[in-house]
């Protein structure tokens, strides 16, 4: 596990590429600050969504956690490791300045009473252990160096034995696989609140710390008669489809609050295709209001 | 008959022939390691599976391809850092960095000078052939100045860094310069740098005939070696002084033991603070 913001992570990137090609084990807590650049240290946002999706060349899935609540930083730190052991893979816990900065009550778990998945060990014997070869899952059991494997990690692209082939047979075995170990394995990964969505004819989409705003601005509007709910992904990537789907199945709009330009809301928008979809957002260096959040939204109720 | 060579062991002998070009120094660093390995096995300083290779990019850093240690082929210049996470988690292992200048000195300059401050428990390996080599000729730190490269078609107007200097200037426990045209001596040193602890650097002059020969007029691979073997001055304990590499035709270049120490290393100050 390591943890950084922005700047550390553009530099850690080159490693996190690695990390997805040699299918390393890996948490990042990644607590977003103001950007671009230095931006304003200590201060907060939520620039940084597409960042994690994207940030390494090449083609992969990737796992991304946005928490809202120190509550949850810790529970999704221990679901972010079990995804990363079970799927070979960078998770990253998407948390920002204004999460890191708050005090809160917390439930530790016993020892005894939290699930702990670790990496799946080589079966076969030492001599037939190939460090690339899927089992069904499409995760390869992972032999550690010192263990006598002869263990081949190799950033190039490579067949299951780890050696170099630059063909197009290998390449698109080794993407697909990448990309669908994660894919298939996805219901594992899904995790997501919905508060008073079953009725909703405007559903706001609000993840990380604005969620907790947009979940205030919510309650308030219900108690004033308006059909209104919140769906709150806390998987951020893959993003779960089907999820948002349901939980915006009877909104009329949809409106995606944001604490940057709006960069999320472009998933919305492509998986609600026929719905009307919009952009609500709202910079803060601290976290948007309820009352900011209500500002922009108002004119599109 | 099968008949193995007795080092195949230490080799993914289904991944050969190497991809290294004709007259290329780097099977020489690389047989020689694998002698000196083989040696330390034998007396038992650590057992075949305890030895970890890893390395970079570069002609060099494709060493990992065929070591028949568990290896890891990392990123560019990355591959001390790696080996510093790898030797922190299993610090019983030998682990070996293996790499060319491009890849230690230059884009892994940084890691290789933190490295050396903490004296980490490394074998790191430096095949200098003076140029950047896989990519086509381009100029690199250790390039000599006034050389054309493909990047200097004027000549290089820069200082080469000195390696020997820089690193005596920090912690390492062993520093030594050998050259692939003086094997047997490359094998002591590198025989002496597995049987250290704390940071153990060997700097290899090794000559790259299809590219950097060719920038100097020694294109032909026996013309460069021999060259490279005029130019070598062996010395015991040769002073720092003498430890620029200029390439003046009539300039030596000195390889010897530079340093030789025992501070404490890296794993064994962690021991005594407690982890």
């Amino acid at each position: 596990m390591t943890a950084t913001s922005g700047p550390g992570f553009s530099l850690m990137v080159e490693g996190l590429s690695l990390a997805i090609m040699t299918e390393t084990p890996l948490v990042i807590a990644y607590v977003m600050r103001a950007g671009p650049s230095t931006g304003i240290a200590t201060k907060s946002g939520q620039y940084d969504v597409m960042q994690v999706r994207w940030a390494a060349h090449g083609n992969y899935e990737i796992v991304a956690y946005a928490p809202w609540s120190v509550q949850e930083l810790y529970d999704l730190t221990i679901k972010s490791f079990n995804v990363s052991e079970a799927l070979r893979v960078p998770v990253i816990l998407l948390s920002d300045a204004a999460l890191a900065h708050i005090w809160e009550r917390v439930v530790i778990a016993d020892p005894g009473e939290v699930i702990i998945i670790n990496r799946k060990k080589p079966k076969v014997s030492k001599e037939l252990y190939r460090p690339f070869e899927p089992e069904e899952d499409l995760v390869p059991p992972m032999a550690c160096f010192g263990e006598g494997y002869k263990v081949l990690v190799e950033s190039l692209t490579h067949d299951e034995k780890g050696y170099y082939k630059p063909s197009n047979e290998v390449q698109r075995k080794l993407v697909w696989r990448l990309v669908n170990k994660v894919r298939k394995n996805k219901d594992m990964l899904f995790d997501s609140a919905s508060y008073f969505t079953e009725d909703a004819e405007y559903v706001v989409v609000a993840y990380g710390s604005t969620a907790r705003s947009a979940y205030a601005l919510v309650k308030d509007l219900r108690s004033s008669g308006i059909k209104i709910g919140l769906y709150r992904p806390k998987l951020l990537w893959p993003v779960d489809e089907e999820g948002l789907i349901k939980a915006t199945y009877t909104a009329k709009k949809v409106f995606v609050v944001e604490n940057n330009i709006g960069v999320y809301v472009n998933e919305v928008s492509r998986i609600l295709k026929h719905r009307e979809v919009i952009s609500i957002p709202v910079i803060d260096i601290e976290v948007p209001t309820p009352d900011a959040i209500f500002e922009v939204m108002r004119e599109w109720m | 008959m099968d008949v193995r060579h007795p080092l195949d062991r230490y080799l993914r002998t289904d991944r050969l022939p190497h991809i290294w070009c004709p007259g290329c120094g780097i099977g020489i660093a690389v047989s020689s390691l694998l002698r000196a390995i083989d040696r330390r096995v034998a007396e038992g300083l650590f057992t075949h599976d305890e030895v970890a290779a890893v390395s970079g990019i570069g002609c060099t850093a494709r060493a990992t391809f065929y070591l028949n240690f568990d290896s890891a082929h990392v990123i560019h210049g990355r591959a001390i850092p790696f080996a510093i996470g790898l030797k922190l988690v299993r610090p019983n292992l030998k682990v070996i960095v293996i790499g060319g200048d491009g890849d230690i000195a230059a884009i892994g300059g940084n890691h290789l000078l933190h490295a050396a401050r903490r004296n980490v428990d490394l074998t790191v390996v430096m095949v200098n052939n003076m140029i950047y080599g896989m990519t086509g000729g381009q100029v690199a730190p250790t390039t000599p100045p006034n050389v054309y490269t493909t990047t200097t078609p004027s000549g290089n107007y820069e200082y080469a860094i000195n390696i020997v200097k820089l690193l005596s200037a920090l912690n390492v426990n062993y520093l030594a310069r050998a050259s692939v045209t003086h094997p047997h001596i490359l094998e002591r040193y590198l025989y002496t740098a597995l049987g250290k602890e704390g940071l153990a650097f060997v700097e290899v002059i090794s000559p790259c005939p299809e590219v950097f020969g060719r920038h100097i007029g020694y294109r032909d691979p026996v013309e460069l070696f021999k060259k490279f073997k005029s130019m070598i001055k062996y010395e015991e304990r040769p002073s720092l002084d003498k430890s620029d590499i200029t390439l003046n035709l009539d300039k030596e270049v000195v390889i010897g033991e530079f340093v030789n120490s025992s501070r404490e290393s890296f794993i064994k100050i962690i021991d005594r603070l407690g982890r």
